[in-house]
């Protein structure tokens, strides 16, 4: 299968303005700009069936079109602050892939009628902000972007934004606030961003590898991109793989590709003849699949990954051997999650507060098996009740590391003892 | 001298980017730009962005504290920024950071006897393929260094200390 997405795997220049052009680039921005309406390009991006990639799957298209229309400026705001422990795909994309990217940005905009885009990018991309920075000034120059595009009245903007280090500014409505120069934290929704975004305007926000799909769609057309991946996920999805494997990175596969598949024929399989023990599908905000045949033969997509007890997410897969104690890795993203809580609500700040104070002692002191039950209760104690999906995240392996993995918590109480 | 005397260029085209009746949304970049020379953000830059911004300096002052890469006091001129999460410490990062400890004869925190290094353990930098890894955060920006070992930790700062000794 060729490459929808890491095209530079094949087409190693790819960031050159003309190679890009020359392999078909700006094609699809110039068909929507010159022979479509806005509305055919939001429908054809819906036929296509595309779901976000970032995590939480919605619907592109539709999203699209719920940008309110009595209500101007529009915006588009491309979310990259990639952040989720387990995910690297979207910094491949715009550091290899650049382009793509940026016509995919600039046809959202032009569908929701937006004349400025921003990018907002994790603080630790310093260089890839830069480095698009001197791709957005070599597309102003080619005329793909700027003032009148291709001789119609449709004018585009895009520019770069650099966060300063917050996990929390993933969440689209907590990286609003942070363009807008205040503290990442999140709004209360609804309203969601396409009535009320980015200074109060309709405001589309979608992840780096969403809108990298979007040229190949306007220029193929949705059926061309359905024959990928399943009736329901259709598409190409990037899968960060990482932990315990031999060969980790990305890979473009159809969605519904299984997990076996990934981790053994791409991936190489498990390091040192150990065996596999845990699967995390949506990086550390992921319940633990355990890894059992079954599970291994699961398709990786929307649907089929629930029937194992997770999310698909952002398809940041996260494997675990048998040489890892579970309550280990807890430790490890319960550590994450207190850091990054951003303290706004109290469920979230001060549960993952105390989820840490409780693994420490589990793990490192004198911890009993009703301390255990404590942590689960913490955990359950913190779900359904916070404005973003953070603290809801935080939970995910506590509770299925607890529920799935009982005898490594048993043996961490029965060894633990105060240092 | 003020941020804007000092960068005129920079802050004028920072300031272009976003609309004039939301200039706030410059904190974040003129932040960056305080931060430039020191390594870290003066209460006279702060207060200077501030009044740029039309801001109060508590609001300057919340938004420094709630993000990681900006910083209000000296440390080394290089913030070595080691990732043990989850996935880098599946391929070796706790030893690999306890290691360089030694090898520097600091803690987490500290700072090396010549200023050159800071260390730093820090969450996910989206690199976990390519652990043990760090970032070298520094007033100019900010740079990854990839499936890295203590050897060649160490070289990389000898050298830093070398090309520092050189510009002096």
């Amino acid at each position: 299968m060729a490459y929808i997405l890491l095209r530079h795997r094949e087409i190693p220049d790819i960031h050159e303005i003309d190679v890009y052009e020359k392999h078909g680039g700006f094609a699809a921005l110039k068909k929507a700009v010159t022979e479509m309406t806005p509305e055919q390009v939001t429908e054809e991006v819906k036929a296509s069936g595309l779901r976000g990639r970032g995590g939480a799957g919605f619907p592109t298209g539709l999203k699209w079109s719920f940008m309110d229309k009595n209500n101007w400026p529009h915006y588009v705001v491309a979310n990259a602050d990639e952040s989720e422990p387990g995910t690297f795909k979207d910094r491949e994309i715009m550091e290899r892939n650049p382009f793509q990217f940026l016509e995919g940005v600039a046809i959202a905009s032009y569908a929701v009628g937006a004349n400025r885009a921003y990018i907002y990018l994790r603080g630790e991309f310093w260089p890839i902000a830069h480095f698009l920075d001197e791709k957005i000034a070599e597309m102003e120059k080619a005329g793909y972007l700027g003032e009148r595009l291709f001789g119609t009245d449709y004018s585009l903007h895009i520019y770069t934004h650099l966060g300063a280090g917050a996990y929390i500014c993933g969440e689209e409505t907590a990286l609003l606030e942070s363009l807008e120069g205040k503290r990442g934290q999140p709004r209360i929704r609804p309203p969601f961003p396409p009535s009320y975004g980015l200074y109060g305007k309709p405001t589309v926000v979608n992840n780096v590898e969403t809108l990298t799909n979007v040229p190949y769609i306007i220029a193929n057309g949705a059926q061309a991109y359905r024959q990928f991946g399943t009736e329901k996920s259709p598409g190409v999805k990037i899968f960060s793989l990482s932990g315990c494997v031999n060969r980790p990175g990305n890979y473009e596969l159809p969605l519904g590709t299984t997990f076996r598949e990934l981790i053994f024929e791409h991936g190489g399989g498990i390091p040192e003849g150990r065996n596999i023990k845990a699967i995390m599908p949506a990086g550390a905000s992921s319940s633990f699949i355990v890894a059992t045949d079954e599970a291994l033969d699961t398709p990786m997509d929307y649907e089929s990954v629930p029937n194992v007890g997770a999310q698909l997410g952002s398809a940041s897969v996260i494997v675990i051997d048998d040489s890892v104690s579970m309550d280990w890795v807890v430790e490890k993203t319960i550590h994450f999650f207190q850091h990054e809580s951003c303290g706004k609500c109290t469920p979230c700040r001060e549960g993952t507060y105390w989820m840490r104070k409780l693994i420490e002692r589990i793990r490192h002191a004198d911890g009993t098996e009703e301390e255990v039950a404590l942590l689960k209760d913490v955990a359950m104690q913190i779900r359904g009740k916070c404005l973003c999906a953070l603290g809801e995240f935080s939970t995910m392996a506590v509770v299925s590391g607890i529920e799935r993995f009982a005898p490594d918590f048993e043996k961490a109480v029965a060894t633990s003892s105060p240092e | 001298m003020s941020l804007a005397e000092k960068y005129p260029q920079e802050v004028e085209r920072i300031l272009a980017k976003y609309p004039p009746e939301h200039k706030r949304s410059a904190v974040m970049p003129l932040l960056y730009l305080a931060q430039r020379e020191e390594g870290y953000i003066t209460k006279a830059a702060m207060q200077d962005v501030a009044q740029l911004l039309e801001m109060t300096e508590t609001e300057v002052a919340a938004i420094i504290g709630f993000y990681t890469l900006y910083h209000d006091k000296k440390e080394g001129k290089y913030r070595m920024q080691v990732c043990t999460d989850l996935p880098c410490a599946l391929r070796g990062a706790d030893q690999f950071l306890e290691e360089l400890c030694e090898n520097l004869g600091i803690q987490v925190g500290e700072t090396t006897a010549d200023g050159l290094i800071t260390l730093e353990e820090v969450k996910c930098l989206a690199a976990c393929d390519k652990a043990p890894m760090f970032q070298l955060q520094s007033g100019e920006g900010i740079e990854y260094y990839e499936n890295m070992t203590v050897d060649k930790t160490m070289e990389l700062i000898e050298a830093l200390r070398k090309a520092g000794k050189e510009v002096e």
